[in-house]
């Protein structure tokens, strides 16, 4: 993927520049997102989990994460390893093919790295320790994220090389968001009920900053999908349409299901509807043209309407619906993609097949590939999350939960707008 | 009938809460304020420790009629002090109540907050 004599498109690395900071945008996003989601007590506590995924994994990305995720496969491909990526120390002369240099590269692919982990801390939301949290995204990143993200994205990944054209992963529906949810999910059963839950009501402490954030993520993820494509040209201008249609389809998805439901359209069911639009599109937002990405869009908010509901049937807390939105649906976009797949690019397939490659035997290839995400990724989170919590602690104390995490685990408050002085 | 105040620490405002609805103490009025009594109060600012003169505080309001003082005040005193009793854990103030009136339905005096 790398030629010494490669020059660079400036065209192409602005657009990759800019890709890589709208993308770090969405971190804090993120936090303004959860923040606004949470009780008072705990919004400081909430926005820190971005934040130290920001300055954890971004340095743990320099030091081994990139030689993880794009070297070469080692240990039957589990993951993959370079001696010249530790530290990034190999990259500071490479111009890739795609005419930007690698540093480009390595820090956009970084971002990813750094919001996976940042997504999952919603799920245990308000009861969890920070420390613990801490020490979990580290060992986390290193043996869920890197191996998933060397599997589907690496040229020797064995996802990105299954059946005639690889498994179809834009942008990191598999990747990012379907790991993120199902180790929320299993975070959040490991580590059980926010106290008081479901009998307590538990208010949003902002839902105006939450809404904010949702236009954050929104904005962010031109980054996070058109960036995807790596260069600056057609795949890029329909990555960017496809991204902006679901998240419209979604929001628009969701306030109509609460209009027919209750009559009444809330705030934070549109910010829950754009964001599940934008994760069901980051799979597919290469290969689906706009009227597919507006279906894309509206069957991932019904299907995470529906199963926000059926959350509150089964009792269990997954706090922030990290599992009911991020998890549901990224698999939704994994999978419904194959109904709407552009023609030039199953031909390009059934070329490299050899004849013939159908939608159906495409689907065949992403359930491979979700299966392999969920199944993976709940066992190794599961291993983890018990060794964490036999070390450092991953469950805050009942006096601390009770007194909120921000005063009990960062000595501040949140909101000091109401003291007098 | 006696309405009774209680100033209490932010960070024990569920354990009281907790404690009333175990007495069945069901009507509470809430309120974010600031003040101090005689301790100094402690936070972190960029990592350094800072002492704020006025402290966040909640206020609670409870109206209930003569029986249930007691009770009343006791869920609040256990719930409310730091382990050992620090200064700082708050106070209670309970004063007469002259006259409560429900405003749904116009009922006065005990019937209104029975």
């Amino acid at each position: 993927m790398e030629t010494a004599s490669a020059s660079v498109d400036t065209g192409v690395t602005a657009w990759m520049l800019t890709s890589t900071a709208l993308v770090l945008l969405m971190v804090p996003g993120l936090a303004m997102f959860y923040g606004g989601l949470v009780r008072t007590k705990n919004v400081l506590g909430t926005m820190m989990h971005a934040f130290a995924a920001m300055a954890i994994i971004g340095v743990l990305w320099v030091v081994c994460g990139y030689a993880m995720a794009f070297g070469s496969n080692v240990l039957g491909g589990w993951f993959g390893w370079n001696r010249d990526y530790v530290l990034l120390r190999g990259l500071d002369g490479t111009i890739l093919e795609s005419g930007i240099p690698e540093y480009v590269f390595a820090m956009f692919q970084g971002k990813f790295a750094i919001i996976t982990p940042a997504l999952i801390a919603g799920a245990f939301a308000e009861r969890v320790l920070f420390r613990g949290f801490c020490v979990f995204i580290a060992l986390w990143s290193l043996l869920v994220y890197n191996p998933l993200c060397h599997w589907v994205w690496a040229e020797d990944g064995f996802l990105f090389n299954l059946g005639a054209a690889g498994a179809i992963d834009f942008a990191g529906g598999t990747v990012v968001h379907i790991s993120a949810g199902v180790t929320g999910l299993v975070g959040a059963l490991y580590l059980g009920r926010r106290r008081g839950y479901p009998q307590s009501a538990m208010h949003p402490s902002n839902l105006v900053m939450t809404l904010i954030g949702a236009g954050l993520l929104w904005v962010g993820w031109f980054g996070f999908n058109a960036g995807s494509s790596v260069e600056s040209g057609l795949s890029t201008a329909r990555a960017l349409t496809a991204t902006q249609v679901a998240a419209a389809a979604g929001g628009l998805g969701w306030i109509l299901i609460e209009a027919f439901r209750h009559g009444k359209a809330t705030s934070l069911g549109m910010a829950s509807g754009i964001l599940a639009g934008l994760v069901a599109i980051t799979p597919a937002a290469g290969v689906v043209r706009p009227g597919g990405a507006i279906v894309l869009g509206l069957v991932a908010s019904a299907i995470c309407y529906g199963a926000i509901l059926l959350k509150g049937r089964l009792g269990f807390d997954d706090t922030l619906d990290v599992f009911g939105i991020h998890g549901l649906a990224g698999i939704t976009g994994a999978l419904l993609l194959t109904g709407f797949i552009r023609d030039s690019w199953l031909a390009d397939a059934s070329a490299a097949a050899g004849g013939s490659w159908t939608a159906w035997q495409q689907l065949g290839v992403q359930t491979i590939g979700v299966a392999a995400t969920v199944a993976y990724t709940a066992v190794v989170s599961l291993i983890l999350f018990i060794i964490v919590q036999k070390t450092v602690g991953l469950r805050v104390t009942d006096t601390g939960e009770m007194a909120g995490l921000d005063l009990a685990l960062h000595g501040e408050h949140g909101y000091g707008l109401l003291n007098p002085n | 009938m006696k309405l009774i105040i209680a100033i209490i620490q932010p960070d024990k405002l569920d354990h009281v809460r907790e404690a009333l609805a175990q007495a069945e103490v069901h009507r509470l009025t809430v309120s974010r304020v600031a003040g101090h009594g005689d301790e100094v109060g402690e936070e972190l600012y960029r990592g350094q420790k800072v002492f704020p003169d006025l402290l966040p505080k909640i206020r609670l309001e409870i109206a209930c009629n003569d029986d249930f003082v007691d009770v009343c005040c006791n869920a609040i005193v256990e719930s409310a002090r730091h382990a050992g009793g620090i200064s700082g854990d708050g106070v209670i103030f309970i004063t007469p109540l002259e006259e409560c009136i429900r405003i749904s339905n116009a009922e006065r005096g005990t019937m209104a907050i029975g």
